[in-house]
């Protein structure tokens, strides 16, 4: 059984007050409820603040490059597919500079989480707007606001027919205890864009913002049914709601690579000797 | 070893085919041709008319047989044993039924008997054969090496040259355990293939210049987090798309320069399918020794040429998993540390997963245990151990140069990678007239001098004359970047093309005695 303890890392730098504590709190309680050990999980990470995630907590990590987080996770899983493979993303990371990697993942549905810090802000550059932010927003360098209309992230992986959707909330961390542990349970590609309030450059979207709009999907909310899901996706105003939006049942990638049917790769032996012996033939 | 200028068959389909290559005739070269398809009919003895058509639809069969007519043609004019093309008829056509099998047998012999027949120039025939040869290209050959060499995971996106590796070894992943993804795009590639390798087995890449250059912070991310990866670059022409089914060896200095930061790297060039499959054994054997990344840059000549051998002896390929795994990691410390500054620079590498303690890698600067640093000492040793400790003894780990040619020769011809072949023939014709080649296969780091002073050589020669298939002598600039020696002059060839023999003959003869 692993302890909090045992997930305990550097000091984190992030400011105080920064949503991303309690995304880390909550993924150590995750680990922990999911009796998983810190050597038995790999976290892959970009470049962010939320890129730092690993460091700040203790398990195998590969911090690779801004926006490439997904590719990592991809290869790590399909080498290793009983390992738990989380990628930790920020919001320009993984929608803005990655997000080419989002589509593809989603139509493969690897069975990869990716927990999205979504702070609709750059953080770790200083303020500069993100593809999440908000119409409108003033930064440095949009004086006039932002004019591009925010990414929708829920309804692009909907539209995808990902296979685990949804939103998790940084002010609220017991829930997001649970999504957390729903999303490595769940076997296949499993998003949940988590809103992460910026104390420093969000001054926008704050706590107080979020604590007006965010609600929990009913109990009777059913995530299989698509239709119903576009239209919880597409409320980002007054109300936001929380929860599993969407889930389906497509067979995870590694499922339907018969060479991984039995072991994963990374165990299974290479068959040197037997394949010397024939495999020049076909040249002949 | 090599292609050479004149042609001595044309199966013309079409009128260009005849005014591309009618000037180009050996002797007693001839055109194979339809005057019905041509709408033209051509006096002169180097011409066949062959009713490829006809023959093709005499009995039932379709117009589209007129291609099997037509090689049919063709060895009848050799004289050869028609079995082995009707062995392959078979075996093409199997999955459309027996009839059509039957029908394009038969258009083959129809072609075969007419041009026996009717063809009165006739003058080559066949050797008479003899044990069955491999025939092999250099692409499937890095498909082989990485094979043997236990490459466990394969992703690139689509790219000429070096789309045939991928192909090969798609074909393969069920029976030979190598996962093969077709990736979104290169840069996803790079990463992807970084992340397989760290998650505990051998993987690989491969593109050509255009996607090479979106993998480039991928590079250095396989640098930095010191994870072993192949890459198999396959030059084309560029800039940008180029002659995209071209060749040319413009990409060298690129392969060296890329990506930012300072950091080791391997780099092989093949002259030939066989050279590249012990290379492609050797970037894998020593990129994860050391690991760092390993490059195997072919271009689209040696991707596509196809090479024949008696056969190739895979036993002298090296598998050696320099990894920590299975049982190994047991005599770990508690304390492992990914990045653990030892002598050699590089630190033991274990497999997430098969040891309790945790394995880190970081892009930033690190740690020995991998995480985040920006300690100014620090810093400076993970440079130490990264860069100039493994650069130590990689040295020693390269071949030197091959030498051919007259022993006391007063004029060296330097070649590297996919030249081998054409330089070698032309140097077999110039040796007694003082000529000898050097050719480079392993490129960077350069080879020492230890096991053969081929520096010493190069000083000594009279004249050093750098044939490369680019405008600007790539390797040449090498040799005087790391070693300080300039070539006393230049050869190049860059419209595409391949050198041939003859042309090739002719600028080398310009700097012998
Ligand atoms: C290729 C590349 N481009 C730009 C950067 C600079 N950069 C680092 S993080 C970042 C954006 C951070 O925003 P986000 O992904 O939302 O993460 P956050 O800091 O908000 O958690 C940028 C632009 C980089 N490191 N690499
Ligand atoms: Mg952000």
């Amino acid at each position: 059984m692993s302890t909090l303890t045992d997930f305990e890392g550097k000091t984190p730098t992030w400011c105080p007050g920064c949503g991303n504590f309690s995304i880390l709190r909550a993924f150590k309680q995750a680990m922990v409820d999911l009796g998983l050990a810190p050597h038995e999980i790999t976290v892959v990470s970009g470049i962010g603040q939320s890129g730092k995630f690993p460091h700040y907590t203790r398990c195998n990590a590969f911090n690779g490059l801004h926006g490439r987080t997904l590719p990592v996770a991809t290869g790590v899983k399909l080498v290793n597919h009983t390992m738990p493979v989380i990628a930790e993303a920020g919001d320009g990371d993984c929608y803005g500079e990655g997000g080419n990697h989002l589509l593809h993942a989603i139509r493969r549905n690897i069975d990869v989480s990716l927990f999205v810090h979504n702070n609709q802000i750059y953080g770790l550059t200083k303020g500069q707007a993100s593809p999440t932010s908000l119409a409108g927003m003033k930064t440095k360098l949009t004086p006039h606001g932002v004019i591009a209309e925010p990414l929708n992230p829920l309804l692009l992986a909907i539209a995808l027919d990902c296979s685990f959707v949804a939103r998790g909330y940084a002010g609220d961390l017991e829930h997001l205890v649970g999504l957390m542990k729903a999303a490595l349970r769940h076997k296949g590609f499993a998003l949940i864009d988590i809103l992460q309030p910026c104390v420093t450059f969000n001054l926008v979207n704050t706590y107080g913002w979020f604590k007006e709009r965010v609600y929990h999907l009913e109990p009777d909310y059913d995530p299989e049914d698509r239709a119903e899901a576009f239209k919880r996706a597409i409320e980002f105003g007054d109300r936001i709601p929380l929860g599993i939006i969407y889930r389906n049942h497509r067979l995870p990638m590694e499922e339907r690579i018969p060479l991984l049917a039995k072991e994963p790769l990374v165990r299974q032996a290479f068959a040197r000797g037997i394949i010397a012996r024939t495999i020049l033939n076909e040249f002949y | 070893m090599a292609s050479r200028q004149p042609i001595d068959i044309v199966i013309a389909l079409d009128q260009a085919s005849i005014a591309n290559n009618q000037a180009d005739l050996s002797e007693s070269g001839i055109i194979v041709y339809d005057s019905k398809i041509l709408k033209q009919a051509f006096t002169g003895p180097e011409f066949l008319d062959v009713p490829f058509v006809e023959l093709a639809t005499k009995d039932g069969g379709s117009k589209v047989m007129a291609n099997t007519v037509a090689t049919g043609a063709v060895l009848g004019m050799l004289g050869m044993d028609p079995s082995p093309f009707e062995d392959v008829l078979k075996e093409l056509f199997l999955k459309k039924g027996q009839a059509i099998v039957e029908q394009n047998i038969s258009a083959a012999r129809r072609g075969s008997d007419f041009a026996r027949q009717h063809c009165e120039r006739c003058a080559f025939s066949a050797a008479p054969p003899g044990r069955p040869l491999m025939l092999i290209n250099g692409n499937r050959a890095i498909g082989v090496g990485a094979v043997m060499s236990g490459c466990r995971f394969y992703t690139a996106y689509p790219m000429t040259p070096s789309t045939g590796i991928l192909t090969y070894l798609a074909g393969k992943s069920d029976d030979y355990g190598i996962v093969v993804e077709q990736a979104e795009d290169e840069i996803a590639a790079i990463n992807m293939a970084l992340g397989a390798s760290f998650a505990g087995v051998r993987s690989m890449t491969g593109t050509a210049g255009g996607g090479f250059a979106l993998m480039v912070e991928g590079l250095s991310l396989a640098a930095v987090t010191e994870t072993p990866i192949v890459i198999a670059l396959g030059q084309r022409p560029a800039p940008a798309t180029g002659l995209p089914t071209r060749t040319e060896q413009g990409d060298l200095l690129f392969a060296l320069h890329a990506a930012h930061g300072e950091f080791p790297r391997l780099i092989f060039a093949p002259g030939s399918p066989e050279q590249a499959l012990y290379l492609t054994n050797k970037a894998f054997d020593l990129s994860e020794k050391y690991q760092i990344p390993a490059i195997i840059l072919t271009d689209q000549y040696l991707a596509d040429s196809q090479w024949t051998y008696e056969g190739l002896d895979l036993s002298r390929l090296i598998c050696e998993d320099h990894r920590l795994r299975g049982e190994r990691p047991a005599s770990l410390s508690d304390d492992y540390k990914r990045y653990a500054l030892t002598d050699t620079g590089i630190s033991p590498f274990a497999v997430p997963g098969d040891i309790r303690q945790v394995v880190i890698a970081d892009s930033h600067e690190h740690d020995e245990e991998g995480h985040i640093t920006e300690d100014p000492e620090l810093r400076r040793r993970m440079v130490d151990k990264r860069l100039f400790r493994k650069l130590r003894s990689l040295r020693s780990e390269m071949a030197p140069p091959t030498f051919y040619g007259h022993p006391d020769a007063r004029t060296l011809f330097i070649s590297w990678g996919s030249t081998y072949g054409v330089v070698r023939e032309v140097i077999g014709n110039l040796q007694e007239q003082g000529a000898a080649m050097l050719h480079f296969t392993e490129i960077y780091p350069l080879p020492g001098t230890d096991t053969f002073d081929y520096v010493t050589l190069l000083t000594k020669a009279e004249r050093t004359v750098c044939v490369e298939q680019n405008a600007t002598s790539q390797f040449a600039r090498l040799l005087k970047a790391e070693i300080g020696f300039s070539c006393s002059a230049t050869v190049n060839k860059f419209d595409g093309r391949p050198f041939l023999v003859e042309e090739l003959l002719e600028a080398l003869h310009v700097y012998l005695d």
